[in-house]
Order: structure tokens, then C-alpha cells, then sequence
């Protein structure tokens, strides 16, 4: 299934988040993507963006995915049922990874959830909001109140010095570590926020309500280190952090093994532990974690310079097929060639060599590790 | 030594020699953003007119380069091949792509002046 993000739409159909007008006014280019209408890139253009977010800080509006509060006593016991992750367990303020699995093991989407004292804080991707809401509310809607939260907007501040800047405006935010959250005001405007990000640097992913966003947004970039960045460079930053995008990377052919994403299947989920199972697709997934997957996500990187996008089919040098690329650009940070593929399990190793097909000519690929470029999360 | 333009976004400089110029719009560099590799073509390759000569791709997407006019490729920028950035930093000058010996001189009359081309970017 295809996001929706990839269906054309005439503009007039298009939604808008609160910073629309702000996004104009700082020369952005707008594109469709999720049904909104985004900026793909600002003026200083996409590879100074992507540049700027590795040694400043770049503010993104991610407004448009979605944020969903579950409330009740059994709200995290309910969430298990759908995602192979451990959620009973998540202290307060600690924020976990999980994937919504389907009845084959396949990833119906990916999010992100936040255990708060009052509720679980679940943030999923634009394009799967409206059918994961659905999916929620069908499935556990009787166990949990399922709230979506439409009057939230969501800004990702990200980079190196996104701490230094957020700290001006509450000194308390640099306590929090990655994958944790809490309230705080951030000069007089109250928010939710999150130590985390899609970019592999440092950040703070930061919920405030529609009406305060532009005012917030104009603070944050009022600060010198603080550039508009675009989905263009989200894009490349992820890519090069090594992070899938669903819809891409992963989708509901693909399950949580074959994608690498067993690290956020904790051993309490899995078979043998004390909540194994009882998510749609754990017997596919048990089995692929006893066994292994027939295919495997890895990076890979090229020594030269021709870009490698989604959908090179890639080939062994016997010339068979062994795999495609489901991600890949030149990584502006990398200075090279980066992707995400998928490949048939005898050539996942690291350091396998393979050759990506682009237009018809071969260009060699190095199985690699990702990140390609190291993270930068704060641990503490 | 006049300047024609082509709807996929090429300028063709008609040189004294019976040789044409090519390279990618102003407009052109900047829809594509940050130009991160060339594809340029084989020198002493012919081809026809609006064949696929070579491929510029940026961080976000890859766009193919059409041959302008028919003839036979004489020369590549090996610079721009080595420092594709040049696509956008001058484009119309360091940043030229190939060029031409045409084949059939009469094809130039059916590009674009700078005025229609400009008509063609404003309403695009």
C-alpha cells in the first residue's frame, strides 16, 4: 500500500499547518507531501540546509504527522496488542520507538510513544495518520480513549547547538537525555517536548498548540544558529542517520527483522520473554527471529559519485539479482553515494560488494553500516 | 554569437565553427537544487535531436539532458564532471555541458530567443 503522501492533489486540496504563511514568508518552496502542503526547501537550498543542521541547529515543521493521546489504566497494556514493543514497561517522560505490525508481520507504520503521567503521547507519520487512528480506535478504542490531537502543532529543533539555543529559552530542557521528554515553557509558551529526532543529531521534537506555534517558531529562529530547514534535507539527514522512512524503507511487505529493526523488539515481546507475542504478526516475527529473514535492510555506500536512487535493482558480479534500493542520494555530510536496500540474506554482510544498475550501467556498492554518519544523541 | 534555448530547460551558444555550446538554464539549476553529479556523454557519440545525452542529477532528483540539435559530440566539460556544483554556481559560463558539431545547422531556427524562453519559465 502507498502512503497517501504519493497520490497527486490539486493545491486547493492540500492542508495547511499553522506555520504555512510563516513558510511563504522565508521563500520557501512548497510541495504536497502527506496531504499538506510543506516546504521542501528555503532559500539557502537543500545541500546548505542539510550542512547547516549537522553544525548548528535547523528548525523543521513537522505539523503535519499526526499526535494522538491514549488515556486510561490499561492504555499501555492495549498498545501492546498492536506493536511488538514494550510498552507496560516504559518509565514516565521515556519515550520508546515502536512499529503498528499487521496480521503478517508486515509494518503498518512506525512511531514514536511517550509514556506522560496521564497518557501515552503517540506520534505517527503524516500519510498513515488518518488509517492508524482508525486502526487505534477499532482495535483498543474500548480498552483506552483514543484522542487525536489536531490542535498540536510539531517542531523539530535539531542540531548540535539546539540544546545551547533551547536552553535560553528554559534552562531545565538541557537536563533531559535522548528518548526522553516532559512539559516544559519555553519563553512563556507551554509545550511537550521530547529529546529525540529524524536527523541523527542532538534535538528536541517539541508539541505546542496551533495558535502559539508561529510565535514559537519565530523565537527559536530569531537565535543566529537557527535556520528554516525542508523536507529535502530532512530527507537527506535521515537517510544518512541510517533511519527508515515508511513508505520507502518499510511498509506492510516488509517486517521488523528483514527492516534491521529487531533492536526495538525488547526480549520481554519476544518469545520465551513475560509479554511475549499477542501483537498481529508475532508468529511470523518469532519465527524470523529464531531463524532469520531470507532478506535483510542494510546500508550501502559507493566509492563513486553516481547517486543511487529508490528502485536500482541491485546485482552480485555474476550479474544475478540480489536485492534493490529502497533509499539513496549522495549524502551531502558522506560526500558520496549513500542507500538503504533490501538484499537476500547471502549478501548482507558487511563489506559484501555489489553493483546498483543506473540507467543500464553498473556502479559498485559496499554493504556498509549505518549510521553513515555517527549519531549525536545525548545520552547523558 | 547569439544564445537559443530549448522547452527542457538548455541554452545552445552557436559558436563561429559550425559548433553549438550546451548547457542548463538558470531556471533549470534552480528547480533541480544543488547539482551533485554529471552524466556527460561519449566524445566523438552522435546523436539525434532530443536523444538522451546525459543525465544532471541533484541531492533530490535526477533530470536527463536532451540533445539540443543533431550532430556529433566534440568536446565534455571534464571540470563540471569533477566539480558538478558548477551547474549551479555558473551555470551559463564554467557550468556547460558539451559540445556540438551540428549535423543539420537549420535545426537552431526551431529553438527558442531569450524573450520566448523567458515567457516559457514565467508561465511554467
Amino acid at each position: 500500500m502507498m502512503p497517501s503522501e504519493f497520490l497527486p492533489m490539486s493545491a486547493a486540496e492540500l492542508l495547511k499547518t499553522p506555520l504555512h504563511a510563516l513558510h511563504l514568508e522565508l521563500g520557501a518552496k512548497m510541495v504536497p507531501f502527506g496531504g499538506y502542503d510543506m516546504p521542501v526547501q528555503y532559500p539557502l537550498g537543500l545541500m546548505g540546509e542539510h550542512k547547516h543542521t549537522r553544525a548548528a541547529a535547523g528548525l523543521f515543521d513537522v505539523s503535519h504527522m499526526g499526535q494522538v493521546r491514549l488515556v486510561g489504566a490499561d492504555a499501555a497494556a492495549a498498545l501492546e496488542t498492536l506493536v511488538p514493543v514494550d510498552i507496560v514497561d516504559l518509565g514516565v517522560f521515556k519515550q520508546r520507538y515502536a512499529l503498528f505490525t499487521n496480521d503478517e508481520g508486515g509494518i503498518l507504520d512506525d512511531l514514536m510513544v511517550c509514556r506522560r503521567p496521564d497518557d501515552l503521547f503517540v506520534v505517527v507519520n503524516a500519510g498513515c495518520k488518518v488509517q492508524d487512528i482508525a486502526h487505534l480506535q477499532a482495535k483498543i478504542g474500548g480498552r483506552c480513549e483514543v484522542i487525536p490531537m489536531p490542535e498540536q502543532a510539531l517542531l523539530a529543533l535539531q542540531g548540535p547547538e539546539a540544546v545551547t539555543v533551547l536552553s535560553r529559552l528554559n534552562p531545565a530542557v538541557a537536563q533531559l537525555t535522548f528518548m526522553t521528554g516532559g512539559f516544559f515553557e519555553l519563553d512563556g509558551i507551554p509545550t511537550f517536548l521530547t529529546r529525540s529526532g529524524y536527523t541523527g543529531e542532538d534535538g528536541y521534537e517539541i508539541s505546542v498548540h496551533q495558535d502559539q506555534a508561529e510565535a514559537l517558531a519565530r523565537k527559536l529562529l530569531a537565535h543566529a544558529e537557527v535556520k528554516p530547514i525542508g523536507l529535502g534535507a530532512r530527507d537527506s539527514l535521515r537517510l544518512e542517520a541510517g533511519l527508515c522512512l515508511y513508505g520507502h524503507d518499510i511498509d506492510t511487505t516488509t517486517t521488523p527483522v528483514e527492516a534491521s529493526l529487531t533492536w526495538a523488539i525488547q526480549k520481554v515481546r519476544r518469545a520465551g520473554g513475560a509479554r511475549a507475542g499477542g501483537y498481529p504478526g508475532a508468529a511470523v516475527i518469532d519465527q524470523q527471529l529464531a531463524e532469520g529473514a531470507t532478506r535483510k535492510r542494510v546500508g550501502l555506500l559507493s566509492s563513486e559519485r553516481m547517486p543511487v536512487r529508490e528502485g536500482a535493482k541491485l546485482v552480485d558480479a555474476s550479474g544475478a539479482e540480489v536485492g534493490v534500493v529502497t533509499s539513496g542520494t549522495v549524502g551531502p555530510t558522506v560526500g558520496k553515494p549513500v542507500a538503504l536496500a533490501y538484499v537476500a540474506k547471502e549478501h548482507a554482510a558487511l563489506g559484501t560488494e555489489l553493483f546498483a544498475l543506473v540507467r543500464d550501467k553498473r556502479t559498485p556498492m559496499t554493504v556498509s553500516a549505518t549510521p553513515f554518519t555517527p549519531n549525536r544523541y545525548y545520552r547523558g | 554569437m547569439s544564445i537559443k534555448y530549448t522547452p527542457d530547460h538548455e541554452w545552445v551558444q552557436i559558436e563561429a565553427d559550425g559548433v553549438v555550446t550546451v548547457g542548463i538554464t538558470v531556471h533549470a539549476q534552480d528547480a533541480l537544487g544543488d547539482v551533485v553529479f554529471v552524466d556527460l556523454p561519449e566524445v566523438g557519440k552522435s546523436f539525434a535531436a532530443k536523444d538522451v545525452a546525459g543525465v544532471v542529477e541533484s541531492v533530490k532528483a535526477a533530470a536527463d539532458v536532451y540533445m539540443p540539435v543533431s550532430g556529433e559530440i566534440t568536446e565534455v566539460n571534464e571540470e563540471l564532471r569533477n566539480d558538478p556544483a558548477l551547474a549551479n554556481s555558473d551555470p551559463l559560463k564554467a557550468g556547460w555541458f558539451f559540445k556540438v558539431k551540428l549535423a543539420n545547422p537549420a535545426e537552431l531556427d526551431g529553438l527558442m530567443d531569450a524573450t520566448a524562453y523567458d515567457e516559457l519559465v514565467k508561465n511554467s
